[in-house]
């Protein structure tokens, strides 16, 4: 699928890359381009090649073929100018526990050949920005989940990169740590980095990303932005709610005997008091609509919605995403399986 | 591909001017970079030892422990067949007591670099733009400082024991020659520490390797008493040529032969096992 037509420049563009390990294709020919100043989400499940990816782009590993630019530079003739305009929060914290907060974010400082006395600022504002000011001095292996992102996110930002790559930056984290690491990474994306986000959630890519390029064994299987991908495969619930919750039940009878439904019904959601209604068509929502109000009640919301991530990935590929996320066991048991 | 079509860079954090990063055009790293990055790695691995005191027991106690045993167990027999006593033996195992003690720390360099990959750490250090180097040499300047220390307490407990220095700068010129035999020994150990699973087997595989370097050599004991094929495996053996060559400079005695073989020993062990562990250490995915 080609990817769609771009506005802004790249940052990243992609093309057939190849990696392979023995027989297993990790990459089986990846194009992509992740426009200047937006977030991509690469989705996919465990073994998709995500993770190869990222590190063909960082320069940790060459790819067998194809050809990638990050910033203008190529990753396998330019390493050395290209490891100075990324940034790179892998799958498990990258940063050394042993050492404080600041010593780390000082230590990757010095690397980045600020002086003693740059480093030492920059440490102290990025400390600062993602509230570990108070931890500064404390060794990171004292740090909870969510600090130790934190942290790592604030590492991958000592050399302002162009861009960076977020490989699941949430794997492994409760939902309320999960959510502090959205937020930091919404915060650096309103501040215009470009980013390169893997993930198996759909959650996740639907919370950070606005395109979307979707993975499965080492080949694109779709691209877009995310809302078209969403529109793409398939139809959208209507979502009806009555000011009285007792014409639930009443409103569905109708709509199942009126034949509008098609082949599908109308489902109640007693908890939130709302009618899901599958529709196919502008013609069908239009109908539907049209038989509701016919019944002379009173309507307090009605909306459309796309469907789930999770329905999409199962329509492109013909198999679930990922499991729930109860645990990152269960996700690679059944990657395992697949 | 056009370098100019670069990315402005992000603002990245609120109201922060982020410094321009330094570096030439075509992102080769120069020698002051390369000195730069390798102190800024050495920091972090002395600011280990500060989090983790116990990292330095071995450091610490070895050379207290193996020269009050040495001295004291089979200090008598050896130095009687050396025609003298203990005291006769204490000059002898001293010199190379610490031909053994580089040996042994250097081990512990290559056990730290396997616990480093296992850690995220390592996909950091190889995407940012420092020397390919600089995070192994770091390693080799932080294990020699431990050395220092350990040949220190050694010196200080040879001279309790009674170890009697006849020549302060050949001391000087025995200590500088183990540190360069150590250095270049320990570019095994780094590739140990990169190619093996676990630092369970880099430990494993190196004592594997040591036990009989060190005691097939002449650090312990004269090999004249030994059989020939062990006679001629101690001859070639390099530790034996450290620890004769400390034994002549530090007690006086021939040392050019022993001095000449070390130091080519050292030379030829770089030149081959440094360039294998960057490129492993590079590579490694």
């Amino acid at each position: 699928m080609k990817p769609t037509p771009i506005d802004k420049g790249s940052a990243v563009t992609v093309r057939g890359l190849v990696k392979h390990y023995g027989e297993t294709k990790a990459l089986d020919g990846v194009d992509l381009d992740v426009r200047e100043g937006t977030v991509l989400g690469v989705l996919g499940p465990n073994g998709a090649g995500k993770t190869t990816l990222v590190r063909c782009l960082s320069t940790l590993i060459k790819p067998d073929a194809g050809t990638a630019t990050v910033a203008g530079y190529d990753v396998v003739r330019q390493p050395r100018q290209l490891r100075r305009v990324i940034g790179l929060t892998g799958q498990y914290a990258s940063v050394d526990e042993k050492i404080s907060g600041f010593e780390n974010l000082y230590m990757i400082g010095r690397l980045l050949d600020l002086s003693r006395k740059d480093a030492r600022r920059r440490a102290g504002e990025l400390l600062e920005r993602f509230s570990l000011t108070e931890a500064a001095g404390r060794p990171a292996r004292t740090y909870s989940g969510g600090m130790r992102r934190r942290l790592d996110l604030a590492a991958s930002m000592i050399g302002s990169p162009a861009v960076l790559y977020l490989d699941e930056p949430t794997t492994g984290l409760d939902p309320r740590t999960r959510n502090e690491v959205w937020d930091e990474v919404k915060r650096m994306v309103a501040d215009g980095v470009t980013v390169l986000l893997t993930t198996q959630y759909m959650e996740e890519a639907e919370q950070l990303a606005s395109e979307l390029t979707v993975v499965d064994r080492g080949k694109v299987v779709a691209s877009g932005r995310t809302e078209e991908l969403k529109a793409q495969v398939g139809g959208r619930t209507l979502r009806v709610r009555p000011a009285d919750p007792d014409q639930l039940a009443p409103l569905a009878a109708v709509l199942d005997d009126s034949g509008l439904t098609g082949l599908a019904t109308a489902t109640v959601d007693t908890e939130t008091g709302t009618l899901l209604v599958p529709v196919l068509s502008d013609d069908q929502l239009t109908a539907i609509v049209g038989a509701i109000t016919a019944r002379d009640v009173t309507i307090a919301s009605i909306t459309t919605e796309l469907p789930s991530l999770d329905e999409v990935f199962l329509s492109l590929t013909g198999h679930r995403a990922s499991t729930p996320r109860t645990g990152s066991g269960s996700a690679d048991a059944e990657e395992a399986a697949a | 591909m056009s370098t100019t079509t670069r990315t402005a860079p992000a603002a990245g954090a609120t109201a922060v001017d982020a410094p321009a990063l330094r570096g030439a055009a075509d992102g080769r790293i120069g020698l002051r970079a390369h000195a730069r990055h390798t102190g800024a790695l050495v920091r972090r691995n002395l600011l280990w030892i500060r989090q983790d005191p116990e990292s330095m027991f071995d450091a610490v106690f070895m050379p207290i422990i193996f020269t009050l045993l040495f001295v004291y167990v089979f200090g008598g027999s050896i130095g009687m067949a050396l025609g003298g006593g203990q005291d006769e033996y204490v000059q002898y195992v001293v010199p190379g007591l610490m031909a053994m003690m580089g040996m042994n720390l250097s081990m512990a360099v290559g056990t730290g670099f396997n616990e480093d990959f296992q850690k995220g750490i390592m996909d950091r250090f190889r995407s940012l733009p420092i020397g390919r180097s600089s995070v192994l040499v770091a390693k080799i300047v932080v294990e020699l400082l431990r050395m220092l220390l350990a040949t220190a307490i050694l010196l200080v407990v040879g001279v309790v024991v009674g170890f009697d220095i006849t020549s302060w700068s050949g001391l000087l010129a025995s200590v500088g020659l183990a540190a360069v035999f150590g250095s270049s020994i320990m570019w095994i150990f780094l590739t140990l520490g990169v190619t093996m699973k676990n630092a369970q087997s880099v430990q494993g595989v190196g004592m594997l390797v040591m036990m009989p370097l060190q005691f097939g050599s002449s650090i312990f004991t004269p090999t004249d008493a030994m059989p020939g094929w062990l006679r001629s495996f101690t001859e070639y053996n390099p530790l034996s040529s450290l620890a004769d060559a400390a034994r002549g400079l530090m007690s006086g005695g021939p040392v050019a032969h022993d001095l000449w073989v070390t130091l080519g020993w050292s030379v030829a062990l770089t030149l081959v096992m440094a360039p294998v562990a960057i490129h492993k250490y590079r590579t490694k995915s």
